[in-house]
């Protein structure tokens, strides 16, 4: 599904090298789980798969089923299948939620190719996926973002992720700022789209949030490199010792 | 402080080019006294502070800069789906056919060349006596030339609640008319009216509104200029608002090489709330300038001023704002924001947003902002898979929606909004 291959990248307006050479294959249908300490380059490796701007690729690559998503735009890579959920999803003022649904969903569907979702189909399936995430048509209807609670953002960012269906998911820090409940409900959400032609990458500082995702495979990153591979029992050591024993073990 | 000789020789050469309509007494002596007033003032130039921004000189000429006539590609012209009674005006011109019948309960609506020829009229308190008492202490030269040289407009007189719009449609037919047209709406105490304006009207349009609103009155106005690029407009809105009345303004411009929109409001009675807003989207050549005066002369009294400026390809958009709270007007709460999203470094946004004030107890805020498109949003969007010119448009809207919000009605402001969408997606084509 996503190969990455030794992955450099530097920021665009500093000579500052982020990402030393990331190596991680994401198999279809299986949940990776990548961990580590503030600064080790997490949320960059985030964005620049989703093409955000300000970081520049000076070396190695990435690719969605074979194809090169380093050249794309953000938009084609979202019609390729790739979907970031934010760890901060942006306030859109004065656009309905509803109207930024249903132009993502109709947009991607026409860069595919297929035909675009009627009103009142996208208006059935909307309601009754954001039923699901406990999202009501209050919510559907405010402008995007705006006046949510950090619950009710994250939970916005899965129904999004529920709408569009795309096959390679990036979680970044999508348990940050929420509490117990919120986060079960996310996770909920996060899991009833689980299935084999389906991928996860999720992003954490915290063992908790892979309490309810379970993945199948987690990683440690440091300073710009995954620096240790392991199943879940390495989210629980990781929870028990901290970082600092698995850093010294690999330096 | 004298006005220079140059300028009042202009004015005066300009002047005798032109001839007073023919009226009655009523409406002969108010003219008279506005061609004095335009005499005395001289036509704006360049020099002055007030037209510092925008060059008055193509409003100001004898001759009109021709405008082409612009093809709407057979969209609906704004409001087409509100219910309302209709008055068209071609070129300036009334065209009694195309509109509808001016009887509506609670309102009489009367042509200004048909009233002209009495002698006597109720308009006679109103016509240029707003214009006249907005002239201080900013003088607005091209509101009296209109007072004076006016040859059309409506006459409209509320008593009660009037149950649809009276809609003022301006079409553009002469690619060299020049358009002089003077509204007075007068309200009554407790009447309520919705005045929707649309449309071009001319190559060259000045236009005044003058409206009078009695004590819990309330006047919503709702406008959409042209499209015709190469349109020139100046126009003013003087109101007056008594003891908790209300005067809510909106205006939508999008296109125009030139428009000047003054707005001047006075609250004379305590409680009285008055908003004014204005989204505008200019491309290229377009020079698009907002001024607004407001007066507060009363107790408790709330105002509010909201303009959003899309510039792209070098477009200009001005805004002259001023809040004067008087002596004694304790408890004004005025608030003013005028922001403009530039979409590229040759657009440009003038702004001169002031506070005057002369009561202790009041609360006034004013904001300006120029900014370029939010990069976190647009890539937000992207990522979901919005193409750049779509989030960009998504973005442009959410920019003028708090400007937009300012419509009460519902049916009205999403006529406003789905226009906006609609013409931005054709321009992406």
């Amino acid at each position: 599904m996503l190969e990455i291959k030794n992955l450099q990248v530097k920021l665009e307006e500093e000579d500052k090298q982020i990402l030393k050479g990331v190596n991680l294959t994401v198999e279809a249908g299986k949940v990776h789980a990548i961990m580590g300490p503030n600064g080790s380059g997490k949320s960059t490796l985030s964005y620049v798969l989703s093409g955000k701007d300000g970081y520049e690729v000076i070396g190695g690559g990435a690719t969605l089923d074979g194809e090169d998503i380093l050249d794309m735009e953000p938009e084609e890579r979202a019609a390729a299948g790739l979907f970031l959920a934010f760890q901060y999803p942006v306030e859109i003022p004065g656009v309905g939620n509803m109207t930024f649904l249903r132009t993502a969903v109709n947009a991607q569907r026409k860069a595919r190719g297929e035909e675009e979702m009627s009103a009142a189909e996208f208006l059935k399936v909307v309601r009754e996926k954001a039923k699901t995430l406990k999202i009501d048509a209050e919510m559907l209807k405010r402008p995007v973002n705006v006046g949510f609670s950090g619950g009710e953002k994250k939970r916005n960012e899965i129904l999004q992720m529920a709408m569009l269906e795309p096959k390679m998911c990036i979680l970044d820090e999508t348990d940050s700022g929420l509490d117990v409940d919120a986060m079960k409900l996310v996770a909920d959400g996060v899991n009833a789209l689980r299935s084999e032609g389906r991928s996860f990458l999720v992003i954490t500082h915290y063992q908790r949030l892979l309490d309810h995702i379970k993945p199948d495979v987690v990683h440690i990153m440091a300073a710009g490199r995954i620096v240790k591979t392991g199943g879940p029992e390495l989210a629980l050591e990781v929870e028990q010792n901290g970082y600092a024993d698995i850093l010294a073990e690999v330096q | 402080m004298a006005v220079a000789q140059a300028k009042l020789d202009a004015t005066e050469a300009r002047l005798s080019a032109m001839t007073l309509p023919e009226s009655g007494a009523w409406l002969a002596a108010l003219r008279q006294d506005a061609l004095a007033r335009v005499q005395a003032m001289g036509l704006p130039t360049r020099r002055d502070e007030y037209w510092k921004y925008t060059r008055p000189d193509t409003l100001t000429a004898a001759d009109v800069t021709p405008a082409a006539l612009f093809d709407a590609g057979g969209e609906d012209p704004c409001f087409s789906t509100v219910d309302r009674l209709r008055l068209v005006f071609v070129d300036g011109v009334f065209d009694a056919d195309a509109s509808d019948d001016l009887s509506l309960e609670g309102v009489e609506i009367e042509r200004l060349s048909d009233a002209a020829g009495k002698d006597i009229h109720w308009a006679k308190d109103l016509y240029g006596v707003l214009e006249t008492n907005g002239q201080t202490p900013v003088e607005r030269p091209l509101a009296a030339l209109n007072t004076a040289f006016a040859t059309d407009g409506v006459l409209i007189r509320v008593t009660g609640k009037v149950s649809k719009p009276v809609s003022l449609m301006y079409v553009h037919r002469s690619e060299t008319s020049d358009a002089m047209l003077h509204h007075v709406v007068k309200l009554e105490d407790g009447a309520e009216l919705t005045l929707l304006e649309n449309g071009p009207a001319a190559a060259r349009f000045n236009k005044v509104l003058e409206v009078d609103i009695a004590d819990k009155a309330a006047f919503h106005h709702v406008r959409a200029q042209g499209r015709d690029h190469e349109r020139r407009a100046a126009t003013h809105v003087f109101a007056r608002l008594g003891t908790e009345s209300v005067f809510k303004s909106f205006t939508l411009t999008a296109n125009g090489v030139m428009t000047r929109n003054e707005c001047v409001i006075e609250l004379t009675g305590d409680d009285a709330v008055a908003h004014v807003a204005g989204a505008c989207m200019g491309d290229g050549d377009f020079h698009h300038d907002d001024t607004v005066f407001i007066t507060h002369d009363a107790l408790n009294c709330e105002s509010r001023q909201v303009f959003k400026k899309v510039l792209r390809n070098g477009a200009t958009g001005v805004f002259q704002g001023k809040i004067l709270v008087k002596p004694g007007a304790q408890k004004t709460d005025g608030y003013q924001i005028s922001q403009s999203l530039l979409l590229d470094d040759d657009s440009q946004f003038l702004a001169k947003p002031e506070l005057e004030i002369y009561a202790d107890d009041v609360a006034c805020s004013h904001g300006s902002t120029s900014g370029a498109i939010d990069e976190e949003a647009l890539f937000y969007l992207r990522s979901r898979g919005v193409p750049m010119a779509e989030a960009t448009d998504l973005l442009v809207l959410s920019f003028l929606a708090e400007a937009v919000e300012e419509i009460e009605d519902e049916t009205l402001r999403e006529d406003i909004v789905g226009r906006l969408a609609g013409w931005l997606s054709r321009r992406r084509g």
